[in-house]
């Protein structure tokens, strides 16, 4: 399947990786190599340059550059207002239902350009799912919040109860929810709730979730849950995960990027990209002093 | 905690002085909240009252069965000509209005938003409210009846529409502001389009507000009279088409008996006005039942 609902049946410059076209990410040129832990072996899929949001005019942020990496999970850290969700929601194009929002620089997904002109919007979100900071299940039953994408996808009415089943069961929440499918999704605990949404968007087939804060509204127990639940995921998706916990960073992901917000010369406070490394490098071995002082707790 | 003392020095849990102000006027403030709701009811009881005391006597299967008497002065008849009216001119407007109104709130809330467009249909609208019913009486009646030279039941819905539909942009427009945003962005981010958005989280999620401000707009067109003066003519038996020929409608009717001087006629005002009542009445009900019925449905599944 295809981004751009309408393509040239002339064949592709050989500049843009057709990655897209495949159904999986199987890049020959990682499969020829070792599987090794090394990460920078790992298939490129978001690949971030000079990118730029403003919000009626005013910049939030800009100057990233980044990658994200294939079967990892990319965290995305760093104090309030300093861009990181923002930075998120153009991985999905979130920005083009605000208005007065616009992105700026070049953003490509296994390297065909997200913001092309013949991207379908839809299929970007279909493929690039999303998790939100506070629960958002639809007013509707457990079951059909689940068959909802999968429903708006084409998929008949009879045969989404194995899928639903599936992806209930990839968030670790069908054992709990099992006996009552018809009943009300906003019945759920706060936790169950957040699963429910993580249910929801695997259920679509996607190739990466976006997690924007998603253990924000939980507990502790919840938060273990979720984090343990992203862990698994990890083998299938590609994850990248916003939160403003800096433990859970180090918990849970592989790679961290650190943002933060300053003041430029015009007064305006916008957000940038300090540094991104491996988890471990950047929580033990910071290359920028930020860094280091929001780590440490010294800012922030 | 010792550190902290009550001022008079005795218990703690006892109100001091500046807790028994703030009770009294707690007090006074519930007093007053409970009055005035007592004082807006008196009204309502009252012409409710009336009206069933006065229309109570000559209301039964009969009146809502028999046509309206020729002459006024003649005793018994009844409204059936002018309930089938009523029913068929706001149903026409219903028709027309509701649909027309719930896409303009849809444009105005999920498409245009504050687009210079979209502000000044908004302005519009507004003005639109508060236009006299007799002015869009007349204005169908100029356009409409006088163009097409005949009364009849579809021009007075006409006049009902143009009345109902500001009421029924602002309701609805209202209702979606309310639908929270989360529910759509959860929509987007499984790849649903803007009109799949809109039907399958949006308008499940606004409908029983909406259902509310149509209802309250049918209700308001149901006892208009102004803008059926000039639109559907006069006729005293029943006429229940919408395009052919004049007919009648229970407000008219209550109006032309009212002001007439013989007793019957006067009887059959009461009786008429009750029965608007009770449509009114049954029509709320019906929808507040319709509407809790699809809510529990929108939220348990379906």
């Amino acid at each position: 399947m295809d981004l751009a609902p309408v393509r040239d049946a002339a064949p592709r410059a050989a500049t843009v990786d057709p990655v897209l076209t495949r159904p999986t990410a199987e890049s020959p040129d990682v499969d020829a190599k070792e599987p090794a832990p090394g990460w920078d072996q790992r298939e490129v899929v978001f690949d971030l340059a000079d990118i730029e949001v403003r919000y009626s005019g005013a910049p939030a942020i800009r100057g990233v550059n980044l990658q994200v990496r294939a079967q990892e999970i990319t965290a995305f850290i760093g104090p309030s207002g300093c861009g990181k969700t923002t930075v998120l929601r153009t991985l999905n194009r979130m920005h083009d239902i605000t208005s007065g929002a616009e992105v700026r620089g070049r953003l490509t997904y296994h390297g065909e350009d997200l913001y092309g002109p013949r991207v379908d919007v839809a299929e970007v979100r279909r493929r690039i799912g999303m998790v939100f900071q506070k629960p958002n299940p639809f007013p509707k039953s457990i079951h059909d919040n689940v068959a909802y994408g999968p429903r708006i996808n084409g998929r008949k009415r009879g045969d989404v109860g194995d899928l639903v089943e599936h992806a209930l069961r990839r968030a670790a929440l069908w054992d709990e929810v099992k006996d009552k499918l018809k009943q009300s999704a906003l019945g759920l605990s706060g936790g169950q709730q957040q699963r429910l949404c993580i249910a929801r968007a695997l259920a679509v087939e996607p190739d990466v979730v976006l997690m924007d804060e998603p253990c924000s509204a939980l507990d502790p127990i919840a938060t273990a849950r979720i984090e343990d639940l992203m862990q698994e995921l990890k083998a299938e998706y590609t994850l990248v995960i916003v939160t403003h916990n800096m433990q859970q960073a180090a918990r849970a992901s592989d790679r961290t990027a650190f943002f933060t917000a300053e003041v430029d010369d015009s007064g305006n406070r916008a957000g940038q990209l300090v540094e991104m490394d491996t988890t471990e490098q950047l929580f033990t071995q910071p290359s920028d002093p930020r860094t280091e002082g929001y780590i440490t707790g010294r800012f922030g | 905690m010792s550190t902290i003392v009550a001022p008079t020095g005795g218990s703690r849990l006892r109100p001091g002085p500046a807790s028994r102000a703030r009770k009294a006027r707690n007090h006074l403030a519930t007093v007053f909240v409970i009055a005035s709701f007592l004082v807006a009811v008196i009204p309502l009881v009252f012409v409710v009252g009336f009206v069933i005391s006065r229309g109570g006597s000559v209301f039964g299967w009969g009146f809502l069965t028999k046509d309206i008497p020729i002459i006024d002065r003649e005793l018994g008849g009844g409204m059936k000509p002018a309930i089938v009216g009523t029913l068929v001119i706001t149903g026409g407007a219903t028709l027309m209005a509701v649909p027309l109104g719930i896409l303009g709130a849809i444009y105005l809330n999920e498409y245009g938003q504050q687009r210079r467009l979209a502000r000044t249909i908004r302005f519009l609208s507004e003005v639109m409210t508060g236009v006299p019913s007799i002015v869009m009486g007349l204005f169908i009646y100029v356009v409409w009846v006088l163009h097409f030279k005949n009364q009849t039941a579809f021009a007075g819905s006409l006049a009902l529409a143009c009345l109902m539909l500001p009421i029924v942009i602002r309701t609805s427009e209202e209702m979606l502001r309310l639908v929270p945003d989360e529910l759509r962005e959860g929509s987007y981010a499984l790849g649903s389009r803007k009109v799949r958005a809109i039907r399958t989280v949006v308008l499940p999620h606004a409908a029983p507000g909406m259902v509310s401000g149509a209802l309250l707009a049918v209700a308001r067109a149901a006892g208009e009279t102004a803008p059926l003066l000039f639109t559907i003519g006069v006729v005293t038996s029943t006429n229940s088409s919408l395009f052919h020929g004049p007919t009648t409608a229970l407000s008219f009717q209550i109006f032309h008996n009212a002001t007439s001087p013989f007793q019957g006629a006067q009887d059959r005002a009461y009786g008429a006005a009750l029965t608007l009542i009770l449509l009114v009445f049954v029509f709320t009900a019906l929808a507040r039942v319709v509407t809790a019925f699809y809510a529990r449905r929108a939220t348990a599944g379906d």
